[in-house]
């Protein structure tokens, strides 16, 4: 076997082993979306009246609505939570031992990315499945072509956490994450409401939530659990992974970026 | 391949190595040589720039100035084939606690691209080879001091490395554990042919016939045996005189 294969083995290994002994991270991960699916939605219900929208060809419940929203809140928070890991282990100093490895870092840093995503992957399946039990059933082909619409908004947003993890210096630093980037990327985005919605309410907002790569990765992901693909959410999410990706790995090289100026220790 | 035939004999050559942390200087021309199968004492105190050269030794960054090699191989036009010589003990721990020792030996096993069967092997080799055969299957976490360190040699040792880094190794251990990790580390020196830099702050562990080099505030003061240094005086004394720091700092 390559030492490219085995050593991709290793990390994702190692990612699912540490998921495993943290179960309370898994049901956190669970316990938020079904918070907001059986009680937010069912409150929102008779509030949001949703006129039809594609990928849906007939009147939706909010339910249905907000089921891939929550799936992309899963792939954020999961993507936050890889970033939070990579800064813990930088302080701790277990970061060390990943960037020493003689594989460039890059290959490092991405199959760090795939395999936290995998794990995430794993969550947002689960969640379907407590929402198909709930009564949200999407066609079942969806459950296939939504695999790799996840993936590629799991990379996405996990390449974003890695870049922030490169700018985060301090541990302590990472609640200023929650402030300015988990809660106003998922709230100014289409995962809760339609963007049609947001436009009577404020044309201002409506065009923050159509930058936003988050809104793409949800619609990338609402298209595909209906079995369509949307091509300018495909596009932006590729687009966006790969200029994430591209800034984390110019942040992580030895020449540049943030381990230049952070003094070691003795 | 950039091999450097001149630098065939050392486990490690360090030419001139300079580095600026914004308007700090950490390192200022620093030269050192670690021959093949042998040790050197890194010396210094806190803050005198030994953690800064084992970064730039093991590339988590790139020196401002100055050209590193691994047993012949430029630290950073061939970065993978340095790495791949070199084994490295960290002063803050590496590994993850919520493991098994075997889980997070195998792990570094793979990112040396060693895997199945002949990580299995290696695996057991270096645990037997530190004493803590009997302790594979327990967590990380649960390990004593002196057993977590021995257990972090035993990583850098997966891959067979031609050079040994340790930083502060024994930071923390009690005066047991801490002979038992310099035993070990000597022992792996005859017995396994590897060379070993040695940075430490504890006089104690440096006898008469190392070969020592003196690092204070980014430079370099002495290269020479412990013995030479001393000079008939007691080696904390002429540490003391050499960097002119007050009596009870070393």
């Amino acid at each position: 076997m390559s030492g490219w294969v085995i050593a991709f083995g290793g990390i994702l290994r190692r990612e699912v082993l540490r998921f495993a002994r943290q179960r309370e991270r898994f049901l956190a991960a669970l316990v938020r979306p079904l918070v907001w699916l059986f009680i937010f939605a069912a409150g929102f219900r008779s509030v949001l009246g949703l006129s039809i929208t594609p990928p849906y060809k007939t009147y939706i419940l909010y339910e249905i609505y907000v089921t891939p929203g929550l799936c992309g809140m899963i792939l954020l928070f999961a993507g936050m939570q890889s970033s939070l890991s990579m800064v813990y282990d930088r302080e701790t100093g277990a970061m060390r031992s990943l960037l020493v490895s003689p594989f460039p870092r890059w290959f490092l840093l991405g199959s760090k990315l795939v395999a936290a995503v995998m794990v995430a992957v794993l969550q947002v399946y689960a969640f379907l499945l407590i929402a198909w039990i709930w009564g949200i059933r999407p066609p079942l082909v969806g459950f296939v072509a939504v695999l790799p619409a996840l993936v590629l908004a799991g990379v996405m947003l996990g390449a974003l956490g890695l870049l922030i993890s490169s700018a985060i210096r301090q541990l302590e630093n990472f609640a200023g994450v929650m402030n300015f980037v988990i809660f106003p990327m998922f709230f100014a985005s289409s995962a809760l409401y339609p963007l049609w919605r947001m436009k009577e309410s404020s044309l201002l907002l409506y065009h923050i939530c159509r930058i936003n790569p988050f809104t793409h990765a949800v619609e990338l992901v609402r298209f595909a659990l209906y079995g369509q693909l949307s091509m300018l959410s495909l596009a932006v999410t590729a687009g966006c992974a790969v200029v994430f990706f591209a800034a984390t790995v110019v942040m992580y090289d030895p020449a540049k970026g943030l381990w230049r100026g952070k003094r070691a220790a003795g | 391949m950039q091999q450097s035939a001149a630098s065939n004999a050392a486990a490690l050559a360090v030419a001139g190595v300079s580095h600026r942390f914004g308007s700090v200087e950490a390192l200022r021309d620093v030269s050192l040589m670690v021959p093949q199968g042998s040790f050197c004492a890194l010396l210094g105190v806190n803050g005198a720039g030994k953690s800064t050269l084992f970064s730039l030794i093991t590339r988590l960054y790139d020196s401002t100035s100055g050209r590193i090699e691994v047993a012949g191989y430029d630290a950073r036009r061939a970065s993978r084939q340095a790495l791949a010589r070199i084994g490295v003990v960290f002063q803050s721990r590496a590994l993850d606690g919520d493991l098994t020792l075997t889980q997070n030996l195998a792990y570094h096993a793979a990112l040396h691209g060693i895997g199945g069967a002949a990580a299995r092997a290696r695996v057991a080799e270096v645990l037997a080879l530190v004493g803590l055969h009997d302790r594979a299957a327990a967590r990380v976490s649960t390990l004593s001091g002196g057993q977590q360190r021995r257990a972090e040699i035993a990583r850098a040792l997966l891959h067979r490395p031609q050079l040994l880094l340790l930083d502060e190794a024994t930071a923390g251990l009690d005066v047991r554990a801490r002979a038992d990790v310099m035993t070990l580390v000597r022992g792996l020196i005859a017995t396994q042919g590897v060379s070993c830099l040695w940075a430490t702050h504890i006089l104690d562990e440096i006898l008469p016939a190392d070969h020592v080099v003196v690092l204070h505030r980014g430079r370099v003061l002495a290269d020479t045996t412990s013995a030479v240094l001393a000079a008939g005086q007691t080696l904390a004394e002429a540490f003391l005189q050499l960097t002119g720091l007050p009596e009870g700092a070393a």
